[in-house]
């Protein structure tokens, strides 16, 4: 089976060729049977005499995507990871030091293990594809290089320019590896394999050896223990806890075995990154952002939750009502992915001056050099602008963007519908307005449905897709397709108050209300939140939301929901704000916040009178476990109402729509994170100290009786 | 117990601790050694009598590395019977190699130990010896470092310092300075540094600055922005403390210590040895401590310690004539009065490190010389000496006029 994974060969020169083909896979992933293949046929061109010079290479597209994080997800014990990962570095550390030249033909992507083979060789050549990407991703899921990057890299092009690289886990465009050092030569793509035999050619004969293993060898920059060295970990030691919190350990971990392992000779320091790449595997934050935004993100964007009987449905054209900001956005979308775009508005010049956003959006695109001039102006010729409903003529999707007023989408819907054909779908882009309600005026319920964009639509890439009482599931699973189409994430989600992001994320804002009112120091609250991962704490949220809006919605919802409504005293501090203190939040420059013209927000001095502090403050840890408790307890609940189909949606949609911390994997995730029964126990005493909000939905009842968690890892 | 007693103690100048410095031309060695100098000659010292020199030394590398004590002992003409080793509290390691002075007199161990310290900032500049705190980034996450201007500015922040009450502590300790110094009151404890010709390179504290005002502070930029904000130490102090809603920086160079040369020795010994060798005692040391308190904050130390070494002796602050407080930052002195509801006229009389500036390993050894010149000058009994120390500590040492 080794034997189809590395097709082996010598040719008439003595140039080895291991060509890398994982069977039955459209990528060549690091796996147990990759890495034993891989290993063997390094042994073999060491040991074979008629190899003079080894060349590596992929017979697929790419090169290497990287480990198989299946099998590291599913190490749970770091001895044995340990193990493992000795194992690779034995065999790279021979491949580079056996005196043979070694070079890589680096035909596509080399991305985390996959480029730290190409570390281990002593020549880099890099075919330039376009879609070609070279680096170490490893830290955005939690992880570090654990083949050796962390001690070649920095070897290679110095400590100061690899850290970043590191740290960041930046993906380079094979000329901004070239530029950076990463590899040593970039040909046009395919010619990748001869660029590297004509080096090999040069070196048959001569023993050839990493820079780090010839004597006199000095680090590029200077070594650790020196005044740049120190300077440099001072402030990268620095930069990054100011940045992780502390809540996300595999930044520090690297730079560890940078500083550590560059003080050592080679072999000691990838011992030491051995351990660290262990210890970092093992973490339940590198667990969850594996389980998360790898493995949960590929099955909502492969759209495991679309009803599988209908057939798929390619989208050519689509309109969209209404060219502000949320309807300019999705022109801008689907521009992109190159849907022609019918934009709407009540005149041609607001509906032009939705146009006018992509263009702006694309100027950028082209004076940054990711984008040519003809692409451009390709994509605008796409967006339509017009004020007649007629334009909406062949249209397969109609989605309306305008005011979150029922008689102005009753109104736009009744004109569209009187164009569309039959299979056409119609969508609402409403954030607060039940679907269900707004069908009630369409001629064609079944096909009406809601597509919840988020703003700014072209950055943000998540789409709540809300089913109605009588959406269909034909549409549903065009809708999905539509979403795909646009290279945006569909969550799907059934028909409730403020679907399931907007519900879930105010539960964040509301308990952070909830303390200013009990007397919790406002800074504790805003800290609180930042530090326990969210990415502005809850008052700066109110502010930016508006509190005269949220002030409107929560009278609404006490309208609507009659005696069931239960009032709290997050809407005290609202109401107190917008009618007391006269102050509505950051559009106007004054709220739980002050904006002066120069320098940062800070907090309104104000709120001390209104809301004062209690003497005795809460410990950090118990303001930072009600701000996310809150949040695993409503995704439940949503879990539980069946608002959102699965755990796995809960998670992703959790990260892609509010940025909810991805340490966690999800608000779902945080509570496999720290173990049901233990998340039970703190919900139970939150809920004797703070209120009923606490109490576990039956649902988790349910799953620790049974012994039951939401994921198996 | 064996009582310790202090039977001198002298000091150099401090030099301005840059390139145009009086002091740059003069090796710490020689530094060092002119203290060791002025001590034997004027207590008229037979130096096989002294047990062990121990000299404070915060960057011990270099030409201030391999235990400068026993080196500048040597090259003082010091009997090859005096031991020496260095140590290093940081800020209070001259107070520190007092304490150990006196201990080894207390424990009944040695006789005459001399105790002091050494620093030329101007040739071994600060955070020569690098070190792990700030720069392993598994230490720096663990125990949140940040440097001491952060600290110093968490303090103003936390005790509600503005820009005006740091700057005029700081215009007060240049004025109390310059009067001390005109007056003569650093006369008994001050020796001049020579060169090799035995002309004076410097004779009296080179960076007093009498006309200094809030006004003219005012126009100082404040020190640590940057590192707050750029590089991130704002939001790990915040991590600590997140109560805080920001760093307020008020501190700059003209609040803060000077950066100084600058050597101190103090001679301390039993009372059997003193009387052995024709020595007058001046003082007794009643008593010393070291703690160890929050490193990000890290400046809280001397009130602590102060604490720590009153309980011991059975006193209490009102107990204490004069404190000599060091003046690290305007906010560390301005908390330790609050702390210990002092009155300001009982704390630094004769000015401190922002007036004359803070050789680090030499500058506990050095106000503990002041401190006795000045209890002495009012025919004062008790006095207090204590350091705020870095990594999060703070040391102070209790004396009594005999």
């Amino acid at each position: 089976m080794n034997a189809n994974i590395v097709r082996y060969s010598v040719d008439t020169e003595g140039i080895a060729t291991l060509a890398i083909d994982c069977p039955g896979r459209a990528l060549n992933v690091l796996n147990r049977e990759a890495l034993a293949a891989i290993y063997a046929a390094i042994a073999r061109a060491i040991a074979d005499p008629a190899a003079k010079a080894i060349l590596l290479a992929s017979d697929k597209e790419d090169f290497i995507a990287g480990a198989d994080l299946d099998m590291v997800l599913a190490i749970t014990d770091a001895a044995e990871l340990k193990a493992a990962t000795l194992e690779l570095h034995r065999y790279l550390r021979a491949l580079e030091t056996c005196g043979k030249p070694v070079a890589v033909a680096i035909n596509g992507s080399a991305l985390g293990g996959g480029y730290e083979l190409c570390l281990a060789c002593h020549y880099r050549v890099a075919g330039n594809r376009p879609s070609a990407l070279i680096g170490l991703p490893e830290v955005t899921l939690g992880l570090l290089p654990g083949g050796g990057g962390t001690q070649r890299l920095p070897r290679l092009i110095g400590i100061r320019a690899a850290l970043p690289l590191l740290l960041e886990g930046k993906k380079l465009k094979p000329a901004e590896a070239h530029k950076a050092g990463l590899v040593h030569e970039v040909v046009a793509a395919g010619n990748e394999r001869e660029a590297a035999r004509a080096w090999l050619r040069g070196r048959i004969g001569q023993e050839t050896l990493q820079p780090w293993d010839i004597k006199g060898y000095k680090l590029p920059g200077g070594p650790v223990q020196s005044p740049a060295g120190f300077e440099t970990f001072y402030a990268g030691s620095a930069m990054t806890l100011a940045k992780t919190a502390g809540n996300y350990p595999a930044p520090h971990y690297i730079l560890s075995c940078v500083y550590e392992g560059l003080q050592t000779d080679f072999d000691t320091g990838c011992r030491t990154e051995v351990a660290y790449f262990a210890a970092a595997a093992m973490t339940p934050e590198a667990k969850a952002m594996m389980r998360t935004l790898f493995f949960h993100m590929n099955q909502v964007n492969s759209l495991a939750r679309r009803p599988a009987e209908v057939p798929r449905r390619k989208f050519s054209r689509v309109g969209v009502l209404g060219a502000g900001m949320m309807g300019s956005g999705v022109a801008y979308a689907q521009a992109m992915a190159g849907i022609d775009t019918v934009l709407l508005d009540t005149t041609l010049e607001a509906a032009e001056h939705g146009k006018s956003h992509t263009r702006r959006l694309l100027d950028t695109r082209v004076h940054k050099g990711y984008m040519s001039a003809e692409t451009r102006d390709a994509a605008l010729t796409r967006i339509y602008p017009t004020t007649r409903y007629a334009d909406l003529d062949g249209c397969d999707l109609v989605i309306e963007a305008v005011f979150e007023d029922r008689g102005v989408k009753a109104d736009v819907t009744r004109q569209a519908e009187a164009v569309l054909t039959p299979d056409a779908i119609f969508a609402s882009n409403t954030s607060t307005l039940p679907i269900g309600s707004l069908a009630e005026v369409s001629i064609r319920p079944q096909r009406f449905i809601g597509l919840h964009f988020f703003s700014p639509v072209d950055k943000m890439p998540l789409v709540e897709v809300i089913v109605g009482a009588k959406t269909s599931p034909e549409t549903l699973a065009q809708a999905m397709d539509y979403v795909r189409a646009i290279r945006k994430t569909p969550v799907v989600v059934n028909d409730s108050r403020g679907f399931y992001t907007s519900r879930v994320f105010s539960t964040y804002v509301r308990e952070g209300l909830m303390m200013l009112a009990e007397g919790v120091a406002p800074a504790l609250i805003e800290n609180a939140g930042k530090l326990a991962g969210m990415p502005v704490g809850p008052l700066a949220i109110a502010d930016e939301i508006a509190l005269d809006l949220a002030d409107r919605v929560n009278r609404q919802t006490a309208a609507d929901l009659g005696a069931a409504y239960v009032r709290t005293a997050a809407e005290d501090v609202t109401e107190t704000m917008v009618n007391v203190c006269k102050r509505i939040g950051k559009k106007v420059g004054a709220g739980f916040y002050d904006y002066p013209a120069e320098g940062p927000k800070r907090l309104w001095s104000g709120l001390m009178r209104h809301f004062p502090s209690t003497a005795q403050q809460p410990a950090l840890e118990q303001v930072q476990r009600r701000l996310l408790y809150i949040q695993s307890i409503e995704a439940v609940r949503c879990l539980e109402e069946d608002v959102i189909a699965s755990a796995c949606d809960a998670d992703v949609g959790a990260l892609l729509g509010w940025a909810f911390p991805v340490c966690h994997g999800g608000p779902i995730g945080h509570i496999q994170q720290l173990e049901l029964p233990r998340f039970l126990a703190a919900c139970r005493e939150l809920a004797v100290s703070f209120g009923p909000r606490f109490t576990p939905p039956a649902l988790l009842e349910k799953m620790a009786a049974a012994g039951e968690s939401f994921y198996v890892a | 117990m064996t009582d310790a007693y202090i039977y001198d103690a002298v000091r150099t100048p401090r030099g301005k601790g840059r390139k145009d410095g009086a002091l740059h031309g003069t090796t710490p060695v020689r530094l060092a050694a002119t203290a060791l100098t002025a001590l034997r000659d004027r207590n008229r010292l037979d130096t096989a009598n002294i047990d062990d020199v121990i000299l404070g030394c915060v960057e011990p590398v270099g030409e201030q590395g391999a235990n400068i004590a026993r080196i500048a002992a040597l090259y003082a003409g010091y009997d090859i019977a005096a031991a020496g080793f260095h140590v290093n509290r940081f800020c209070a390691s001259g107070l520190e190699a007092c304490n150990i002075a006196a201990a080894q007199i207390m424990s009944g161990q040695a006789d005459l130990v001399i105790g002091g310290g050494v620093e030329s900032m101007s040739r071994v500049p600060m955070m020569s010896s690098g070190g792990a705190w700030a720069a392993d980034p598994d230490v720096a996450r663990r125990t949140h470092f940040v440097p001491q201007g952060i600290s110093a500015d968490i303090i103003a922040t936390r005790w509600g310092y503005r820009r005006r009450d740091v700057d005029a502590y700081a215009v007060e300790s240049q004025r109390r300075a310059a009067a001390a110094r005109d007056a003569g009151y650093f006369g008994r404890s001050l020796v001049p540094v020579r060169d090799i010709n035995g002309d004076i390179v410097l004779d009296r504290d080179e960076c007093i600055r009498p006309e200094t005002t809030v006004e003219s502070l005012a126009a100082l930029k404040p020190s640590f922005v940057e590192q707050g904000t750029k590089i991130g130490f704002d939001a790990i102090a915040l991590q600590r403390y997140p109560d805080m809603e920001a760093i307020d920086h008020v501190h700059h160079a003209g609040n803060s210590s000077g950066i100084v040369d600058g050597a101190a020795a103090v001679l301390f010994g039993s009372r059997a040895a003193g009387d052995r060798l024709g020595l007058a005692p001046r003082a007794r040391v009643r008593g010393f401590a070291s703690i160890g308190s929050e490193p990000t904050i890290m400046l809280t130390g001397p009130s602590y310690a102060t604490e720590k070494v009153l309980k011991r002796a059975g006193m209490n602050v009102g107990d204490i004539d004069l404190f000599e407080v060091n003046e690290a930052f305007s906010a560390v002195v301005l908390r330790f009065l609050d702390a210990l509801s002092v009155s300001p006229e009982r704390v630094n009389v004769n000015g401190g490190a922002i007036a004359m500036g803070h050789p680090l390993g030499a500058t506990g050894a050095m106000i503990l010389g002041t401190l006795l010149d000045e209890l002495e000058r009012r025919d004062l009994s008790t006095g207090l000496v204590t350091l705020c120390v870095g990594a999060g500590m703070g040391t102070a040492t209790l004396i009594e006029r005999v």
